[in-house]
């Protein structure tokens, strides 16, 4: 009790001998000192508190028990009678999602309809890119602008277009009736098949621009050798071009592939209730079932099924920072 | 297969049908959002009703301002945060918790958004319970949110900027004298600047674009424009949303005509100046 008396007392002699301006002059020169610090520790505290915490908080009711209640899980850490302190860790929400077909189902057909529409992306994407790499200066800058654009208009409307052209009455099946093809309209929307092209329209952009970014460095001179050397146009591809572009082709493969995965909107509005996609399961399961520990538990899943992809990713940006350097 | 070879059919033949994958579906929705009808792909006419429409829609109107005001927030935090932490990450050699530092700045790139909208919205309520803080989620939370991954595409843009430019003028201004501090402030930071611009129109369109994030971390009330574009969507086709994509799509246009046009008048005039300098 003496003890904190005096630090109390203490405190105050110390406020008091310090003046609101000299408190600043010091703050300031500490900052002065220190300054590297804080410009190392504002972004970082920032991150640690709305980036990682959250994921500890989603693991943490992911191993908690359902209840139906506000916040409707049972807390992990309660205390009994006699300061006994009770930690309870369920592991049953992943039982749960390993034992129904349905969930398990759902992670297999997210990572293969983000699997299949990253490589139709880049099947489009690999020859664009080289395209735009090999028009002269100007047309250059205006064919990236016209890749760029699309990116900065709304996600949200550019997906919305598509209903507009696949729906039974839609421009689609309008041009096919009218072509001949078919005598009745075909089912476009809500199919697997729209999911497909929802995913690819949107993200192309994001293969063709790292693809870009690396054929750019690409060393012309070394394909001039190998065609002075007799080498066939489609052989300097496939041994010269090709293998100098993986780089490119893994940063651009995973910008697709990752986000993909886990996409909620394009399932949602070009799949119907057709296409399980995780991502709409995941929302799902927290905003209509409310089961929030169930939620958290799809999510941890989700990120082990991602884990990997997105350290490549990690590595690769921190390598090509340093190769700039 | 020379530089100069040819144009390869093949490769045009590409390059056109992506132009036209990629703006065939716009210029659709610009066209529909001109039709009378009711009814999106049945043309009824030319008419600019649904226009008039979206313009007399009070709940638009209050969408619209509210998405603005968050996005010009949360991007002027997110490139004070992203600059930092990209000098920190480039400039700095590699100090203790580099590895997690810069795992964290890249992760909310390719991080799936259902993730982050969930872990965000559970620290909220947990801070919620903790501190009483955010009383009600909304405005706040949503700007919050839209920082903390925003910031990690600016840190990005500014970790290239940086790591590409030679440090010739900063270590110019060291040997006369001025401390690190006064080289960041004078010398690294003016020349950051057309990335830090950069980095907070990404933020800001990152922040106007985002639907599920906002819809876990919002509450009661606080309704973004992409929260009301879904929940009409959802339903169907609306042609007033035709007119705002048409309205969004012509602002984008301009905006990105505006950039290139200025970047490619600077491109000139360097050149001028070089070939009157002598170069």
């Amino acid at each position: 009790m003496s003890q904190e008396n005096n630090s109390m007392a203490g405190f105050n002699t110390s406020s008091y001998k310090l003046p609101n301006t000299s408190l600043w002059q010091k703050l300031s020169h500490k900052l002065q000192k220190n300054w590297k610090s804080a410009v190392i520790f504002i972004p970082f505290f920032w991150l640690l508190l709305f980036f990682l915490a959250p994921f500890f908080i989603v693991l943490k009711i992911s191993l908690s028990e359902a209840t139906i209640a506000s916040p409707p899980y049972l807390p992990m850490v309660s205390w009994l009678d006699e300061g006994i302190v009770q930690i309870k860790i369920v592991i049953d929400n992943f039982a749960y999602l390993w034992e129904d077909d349905l969930y398990v189902d759902t992670y297999i057909n997210s990572v293969r309809i983000a699997g299949v529409s990253t490589f139709i992306c880049l099947l489009l994407g690999y020859p664009i890119a080289y395209a735009i790499v090999r028009a002269p200066q100007t047309t250059k800058n205006i064919l990236l602008l016209l890749i760029i654009l699309p990116f900065w208009t709304s996600f949200l409307l550019r997906v919305y277009a598509w209903i507009g052209l696949l729906s039974d009455q839609g421009s689609i099946n309008d041009l096919l009736l009218y072509i001949g093809i078919i005598d009745e309209p075909i089912r476009l929307l809500y199919t697997q098949f729209a999911v497909y092209v929802g995913i690819v329209y949107t993200y192309l952009p994001f293969m063709i621009l790292p693809l870009y970014a690396n054929m750019e460095k690409l060393d012309l001179t070394l394909l001039e050798a190998a065609s002075d050397l007799g080498s066939k146009p489609f052989t300097t591809f496939l041994t010269v071009t090709l293998p100098l572009t993986i780089p490119g082709i893994i940063a651009g493969s995973l910008l697709v592939f990752i986000p993909a995965t886990g996409e909620y909107v394009i399932p949602d509005l070009l799949g119907g209730g057709n296409v399980l996609m995780i991502g709409r399961v995941l929302y799902n399961e927290f905003a209509a079932n409310f089961d929030w520990p169930v939620a958290s538990a799809v999510a941890i899943a989700l990120l082990l099924v991602l884990v990997l992809p997105m350290m490549l990713y990690q590595r690769i940006q921190a390598q090509e920072v340093e190769a700039k350097q | 297969m020379s530089h100069n070879s040819k144009r390869s059919p093949f490769l045009v033949t590409m390059l056109c049908f992506g132009m036209a994958f990629l703006y065939i579906p716009m210029f659709m929705l610009v066209f529909y959002s001109f039709n009378y009808s009711k009814i999106v792909p049945v043309w009824g006419g030319f008419s600019t009703r649904w226009y008039t429409t979206l313009f007399e829609s009070e709940e638009v109107w209050e969408a619209v301002i509210l998405s603005l005001k968050i996005a010009s927030i949360s991007a002027c935090f997110a490139t004070i945060l992203g600059t930092l932490a990209g000098i920190a990450l480039v400039r700095f050699g590699r100090f203790r918790g580099h590895t997690l530092f810069s795992g964290m700045i890249t992760a909310p790139l390719v991080m799936p958004e259902v993730i982050t909208g969930l872990s965000l919205l559970l620290l909220f309520i947990a801070l919620g319970d903790v501190f009483g803080w955010p009383e009600k989620r909304g405005f706040s939370t949503i700007t919050i949110a839209h920082i903390t991954f925003s910031m990690a595409f600016v840190a990005v843009i500014i970790q290239s900027r940086l790591a590409g430019m030679t440090q010739d003028l900063e270590e110019a201004a060291q040997d006369l004298g001025a401390k690190p501090l006064r080289v960041l402030i004078d010398i690294t930071l003016p020349l950051l600047m057309p990335g830090m611009m950069a980095g907070w129109l990404l933020a800001f369109t990152l922040s106007l674009d985002d639907l599920i994030i906002a819809s876990f971390v919002s509450g009661p009330g606080a309704v973004t424009l992409p929260m009301l574009i879904y929940s009409r969507v959802r339903v169907g086709l609306h042609p007033d949303i035709n007119a705002l994509g048409t309205i969004i799509i012509v602002v984008v246009a301009i905006g990105v005509l505006l950039a290139g046009w200025i970047m490619l008048r600077q491109q000139k005039q360097r050149k001028l100046e070089e070939t009157l300098s002598g170069n």
